[in-house]
């Protein structure tokens, strides 16, 4: 289980994140929403201490961590329990998708290199990429290089995946493609925070659709009763203008 | 005396490849010294080091700033004057140092270039699965650094071995001291320094072969 308190995090005189405080059962899928700027993404390179929060507890399954006390130690215990997927895919340019993928277990979790490659390559299959193993991520699309940055989460074996945007940087064409491994993930019961605009991923997956802004959680609950019956002015502002659809 | 003494030329080919190995020496060891010494200042000027990195800047800008032969006779003429414990210098140690200095200010340079080009979010992915920095430097930024760096270093190494003639005016008899001396003697100047020029660039090219297949090797899997 994944329990944020009061999370805080001030870039100079500007409060990003203003008291977040997110509960995340095993196995649920939350969507965050909300409009640009609003500390979406600093919220999840927090959880992963990309950012150096300022002020909250982090509950990430058994390590429990006071931000500001946080050492060196916890910092990468909590980076342990905590996978990312990037925006724009961040891969391992000298490393094959293989490589990419095992490089975590091998560096990190110190198993021995067969040991890695072979569950590597049980992942490569799980995300539809056996035949890419050996392709270096020049040579892959954007699609399949943010399945390799999936599979290379996956392999983390993490209390949960942080999705940054993951199918922002993507032309139209590999869409699907991430958002089907994305709800294949969401089948099996992976854990997953989701930070996106594709409102239809987030009414079709989302276990709880989270809104947010100007640094605080203004409002969640079930997509169904999110985007059906949103309480927040706010939030009723912000979904007129990304669902065409939604009521006034 | 219309025509090229080509028989002179021939007999003069293995007198002087006998000072090659010096003049390669002289240059493996500067490029080794330099090496060593540029990665130090790249780290330096890439992590900022308070203190260390103005002086860094400074060091980078004279021996930048100043032609080679100057500090060359800095070290050998000039410094043993001021400090008492470097009359002892010769000319091989005052050339592998003028070279070691000189080269890895411009070296120090394309190293921080090459380490700071690698692209940012991968340093971030690299954190993000919990790899500590010295990790994330060995297996993720340092092999791809290295690959821009080479080619560059490849340069410079080049240019090294052509800057190690400069020794003879330090009194070093190597290819270029011997070159002189076989001139001195034979009144054959066009012949003796032809020679010498085709030796030096058989050399380069041969580098430049080997480094034209390490570049192919280095990029093979980056290609699309
Ligand atoms: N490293 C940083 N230094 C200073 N300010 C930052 C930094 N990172 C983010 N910010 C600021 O924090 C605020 C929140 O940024 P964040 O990227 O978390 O928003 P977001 O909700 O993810 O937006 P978007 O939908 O555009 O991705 C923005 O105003 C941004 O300018
Ligand atoms: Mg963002």
């Amino acid at each position: 289980m994944i329990k944020v308190h009061q999370l805080v995090k001030r870039f100079g005189d500007s409060t990003v994140l203003d008291g977040i405080d997110l509960e995340i059962e095993r196995g649920e899928i939350i969507v965050v929403i909300g409009p640009s700027g609003t500390g979406k993404s600093t919220l999840l390179r927090c959880l992963n201490f990309l950012e150096r929060p300022d002020a909250g507890r982090l509950t990430l399954g058994d390590l429990e961590v006071d931000v500001i006390r946080a050492s060196r130690a916890d910092i990468l215990a909590a980076r342990r329990r905590t996978a990312f997927v990037f925006q724009n895919y961040a891969l391992f340019a000298n490393k094959t998708a293989l490589e990419n993928i095992a490089e975590g277990l091998i560096v990190v979790n110190r198993w021995p290199r067969e040991k890695a490659h072979a569950r590597a390559r049980e992942i490569l299959e799980r995300i539809g990429l056996a035949d890419k193993a050996d392709a270096y991520p020049a040579s892959l699309s954007g699609g399949q290089q943010q399945r390799v940055g999936i599979g290379r989460a996956m392999a983390a074996q993490a209390e949960v995946i942080l999705f940054d945007e993951p199918t922002s940087s993507l032309d139209p064409e590999w869409v699907e493609e991430v958002l089907g491994l994305m709800k294949q993930l969401a089948a099996e019961r992976q854990t997953m925070l989701v930070v996106t605009h594709e409102m239809a991923f987030a009414r079709d997956v989302a276990d709880r659709v989270v809104f947010m802004e100007g640094g605080r959680i203004v409002e969640q609950g079930p997509p169904s009763r999110l985007f059906q019956a949103p309480e927040d002015p706010r939030t009723r502002d912000f979904l007129r203008k990304v669902l065409p659809d939604a009521p006034a | 005396m219309s025509v090229l003494d080509l028989d002179y030329m021939l007999g003069l080919v293995p007198i002087l490849l006998s000072y090659l190995p010096l003049t390669l020496a002289m240059a493996a060891a500067g490029m080794v010294l330099a090496l060593a010494l540029a990665c130090g200042l790249a780290v330096i000027r890439v992590l900022k080091i308070p203190g260390l990195n103005a002086a860094t800047l400074l060091f980078i800008s004279f021996f930048r700033g100043t032609p080679l032969l100057v500090q060359l006779f800095l070290f050998y003429y000039g410094l043993p004057q001021v400090l008492s414990f470097l009359t002892q210098i010769g000319g091989i140690t005052a050339t592998i140092m003028g070279l070691t200095l000189h080269f890895s200010a411009y070296m120090a340079e394309s190293i921080r270039a090459a380490i700071v080009g690698v692209d940012r979010s991968q340093t971030e992915a690299a954190l993000s699965i919990g790899m500590t920095n010295g990790q994330l430097m060995r297996r993720i930024v340092l092999p791809q650094a290295t690959r821009v760096a080479v080619p560059t270093l490849m340069n410079y190494f080049i240019d090294m071995i052509k800057a190690t003639s400069l020794a003879f005016t330090l009194g070093v008899t190597e290819l270029m001291g011997a070159t002189q001396k076989e001139a001195a003697g034979s009144f054959l100047y066009f012949e003796a320094f032809i020679t010498v020029a085709v030796i030096y660039w058989g050399i380069v090219e041969l580098l430049a072969w080997c480094q034209r297949r390490l570049e192919h090797r280095l990029n093979e899997a980056y290609r699309r």
